[in-house]
């Protein structure tokens, strides 16, 4: 059997054969949110001009770099010059590309984001610089984008396996000492110590143990772990390794939900490399640990994403939370002690095991430590996934990274934590991003969906939003869940709908109460969060909804009125589209709305070219 | 026993105009017993994974396939449906040619996906959950792509769609109509 190092060396061997051969490298984020901004285009592109000039180019497709904003997202690597990347590359771009910078000298500086490395290049800034991917350390996202998710010596050459490695040589207690002195929390949201969680199931009798990476990411808003196993799905694989190692798990299981094909698509071939390479399956490495890794897929139920859920739905059965204690680490999967861990938390274990807990434990606060990945999205300029150290401020996180609000409108406020989370509102933007602050907030860390909302956006649509999805995934087993949540959101829709009561806020508040302390699992313990900060930090546009029946942000259908402005020129469109006939005027003359027949369906508003049709 | 059966004649009546549909298609390229033949007899560990490749390549778990899980599982078919309806991804019913998803995650919502699905909704008179009578679309609303920084969001078949508006919709669904 070849040895980790002998992999390694001729992995690094590739990769330098990869990072500098003779033709050009063109690397093309290929991940899903780049695959939905057109990157199958773009490589059709590339490989129409490949034909055209007869240019001999190695076309890779990558992940995720992170900057979602500008995709397609492209770098080019000429060799003796430093690897660029480029944004909105469309097939225009391509054609620009390939005759001026492939062919020629010219770089094109417009198209450039910025060079790899600390160099500016021919007016390009280096991406160090770049407000996004310029953030320091870039620790768990560091291969996504630059390597091929295909190639397992890319992996391998950039330090993979190394902390597994390390893991092997020291003792399982070893192993789970340095996570705990690491300061790793759980990065699914609830922030429980991961270090500690591994020694209550280490220290359980019996040799059959169980650890289950939970890839459920139900979380609407949230993209972290999408995107990391879409571009790097190996660490994902190389942290279940040291935790089954540490655990004295032989089996360990990827719960993924099946709305990431793709993802889903990558783990399975990582898995079939790591089985060739020797580092799955009986004696691994030489050692006397056994370890396999399977594939459970979701099935489009978010409460599976609450650990006892999750494994009755492995177990084949409806995946319905049940009481804890016990707890899984000493009674989970088929019985046995389980470990469940994020994606995230995971993949942050190698890291931990190749640098030392000292050194990781440098970034964040006293309590939350390390880095933490971010989807950051919503009405925010630069969309897509960023890594801050914890203790970073939501003010940095959306004006310095994120560059502010679309069309420089205000800012409302920042949701975080997904239907368990809540909403933070403008002026508390220097709240530091760690477990401790977003819960005294009244939101949670939740695993890393931050949606930005400016002054367009109606708190009390956001609320009922929230409170229809958890209603909806309620799996119906805690009455207070079940009908609680059905009981607030008619009240929230009454209050939308203008026919709200000045007593039902307290109702709501009261409910709230109810739902949270009469339910068995995190969902409906969390429930009432997004209708509780509502009410909270918007307290007034739930009373202009309820004793003026006025939206301020005019969102909600029953309390706005659309109308034509003087800026119509009359091109019949709108007219057109409209699917209850209520908008009439002859062709090239101002049209009129009939706010009696109009749904309020806003048909016209999108379809109109002139920007001659306003709601108020 | 009996009561499955009810749910499932219930279903049936509710759809009596696709009930034929809901056969397991004859000449299939894989047939069930080639699925269930990749499996464990007897391991409800499987149960899931058995109902996704059925739904995968059959598009629908029919009311016979639940039957022949059942049997090969030792699952009631009765439970296997209270397993199977706890999922949303899981459909009884034959789908359209195409499928259309709507994404309703917190990003495509605060961008307008509501206004977005509820154009689809008129363009093709059903509303989420449905299919169109002529076959041709169903139409489902999605919690979350994880395509948020592209918000709003459609996938058509397997085909994502970012940065969507209710034009863009509508010519997506011109585009499949052919």
């Amino acid at each position: 059997m070849k040895t980790l190092a002998e992999m390694r060396k001729r992995a690094l061997a590739g990769w330098q054969e990869f990072e500098q051969q003779s033709r050009p490298r063109v690397l093309i984020g290929a991940a899903t949110c780049g695959k939905a901004a057109g990157a199958l285009d773009t490589i059709d592109a590339f490989q129409e001009q490949q034909k055209k000039h007869g240019l001999d180019m190695a076309i890779t497709q990558v992940g995720c770099i992170g900057v979602c904003y500008i995709e397609p997202v492209v770098a080019i690597g000429k060799q003796g010059q430093p690897t660029i990347l480029y944004g909105n590359v469309n097939t225009t771009a391509v054609a620009r590309l390939a005759e001026k910078w492939l062919l020629g000298e010219d770089p094109c500086a417009d198209l450039a984001i910025g060079t790899f490395g600390n160099e500016s290049f021919a007016g390009i800034p280096p991406l160090s610089s770049h407000p996004m991917l310029g953030t320091k350390p870039r620790s768990i996202l560091r291969n996504c984008g630059i390597i091929d998710p295909t190639n397992f010596n890319h992996y391998l050459a950039r330090g993979g396996y190394e902390g597994f490695e390390k893991a092997l040589t020291r003792t399982p207690q070893q192993v789970i000492d340095e996570v705990k002195k690491a300061g790793l929390r759980g990065r699914g949201g609830a922030g429980f110590p991961t270090g500690t969680k591994w020694q209550i199931c280490r220290d359980q009798p019996g040799d059959v143990k169980y650890l289950i990476c939970n890839g459920d990411e139900g979380d609407p808003g949230a993209f972290m772990n999408r995107s990391l196993i879409e571009g790097d799905p190996h660490v994902v694989l190389e942290g279940l390794l040291i935790g089954g190692y540490a655990l004295g798990a032989r089996e360990g299981y990827v719960y993924i939900r099946a709305e990431y094909p793709l993802a889903v698509e990558r783990l399975k071939f990582a898995i079939e490399q790591l089985r060739e390479a020797g580092l799955l399956g009986k004696k691994i490495l030489g050692s006397g640990f056994d370890f396999d890794i399977k594939i459970r897929e979701g099935a489009g139920a978010f409460v599976c994403g609450e650990e006892t859920a999750l494994m009755a739905s492995i177990e084949g059965r409806r995946g319905m939370p049940r009481p804890r204690p016990p707890f899984p680490a000493t009674s989970g999967l088929w019985g046995k002690p389980t470990v469940i861990n994020n994606v995230e938390t995971l993949s942050t274990v190698p890291l931990i095991m190749r640098i030392g807990a000292e050194q990781y434990a440098q970034y964040g606060t006293d309590r939350s430590k390390g880095t933490k990945t971010f989807a950051l999205a919503g009405k925010v300029k630069n969309t897509g996934l960023i890594e801050v150290p914890l203790g970073t401020t939501l003010r940095q996180i959306v004006f310095d990274i994120g560059g502010g609000i679309l069309n420089d409108k205000q800012i409302k406020a920042v949701q975080t934590g997904g239907p368990s989370g809540g909403c933070i509102p403008a002026s508390m933007l220097d709240t530091p991003v760690d477990y401790e602050s977003l819960t005294a907030a009244g939101s949670i860390m939740g695993s890393g969906g931050m949606i930005v909302m400016d002054e367009n956006t109606c708190m009390v649509d956001v609320a009922h939003y929230f409170l229809s999805f958890t209603q909806k995934e309620s799996c119906g087993k805690c009455p207070p869940c079940r009908v609680g949540t059905k009981r607030m959101l008619e009240i929230l829709e009454r209050i939308k709908a203008g026919q709200g009561e000045p007593e039902d806020i307290a109702r709501l508040e009261k409910l709230a109460q109810t739902v949270k302390s009469g339910s068995l699992c995190g969902l409906g313990q969390t429930a009432p969060n997004p209708v509780l900060t509502t009410v909270r930090y918007f307290h007034d546009e739930y009373m202009a909804h309820i004793s003026e029946r006025r939206c301020p942000a005019a969102v909600c259908p029953a309390l706005i009125t659309y109308e034509i402005t003087d800026a119509c020129n009359g091109c019949t469109l709108c007219s057109r589209v409209c699917p209850s006939n209520a908008i009439t005027g002859e062709p090239k003359r101002k049209h009129t709305i009939d706010p009696k027949t109009c749904i309020r369906c806003g048909a016209c508003y999108d379809s109109c070219n002139y920007n001659a049709i306003i709601v108020h | 026993m009996l009561r499955v059966n009810i749910v499932v004649d219930e279903n049936r009546r509710q759809r009596s105009n696709i009930v034929e549909m809901t056969r397991c298609p004859k000449g299939d390229a894989v047939t069930l017993t080639e699925i269930l033949d990749k499996y464990p007899k007897g391991d409800r560990g499987f149960l899931i994974p058995i109902l996704q490749e059925v739904q995968e390549s059959h598009g629908y778990v029919s009311p016979d396939a639940l039957d022949e899980i059942g049997a090969f599982t030792g699952v009631s078919p009765g439970e296997i449906f209270g397993v199977a309806s706890f999922y949303a991804h899981f459909r009884f019913t034959k789908p359209g040619k195409h499928t259309i998803k709507v994404c309703r995650g917190t990003a495509c919502h605060v961008r307008g996906s509501e206004r977005i699905l509820e154009g689809v909704e008129r363009e093709l008179k059903i509303k989420a959950g449905e299919t169109t009578p002529d076959g041709l679309f169903s139409l489902e609303q999605v919690a979350c792509f994880g395509c948020c920084a592209l918000a709003p969001v459609a996938v058509m078949d397997k085909d994502v769609h970012g940065r969507m508006s209710s034009p863009k919709a509508q010519r997506l669904l011109k585009k499949y109509e052919a």
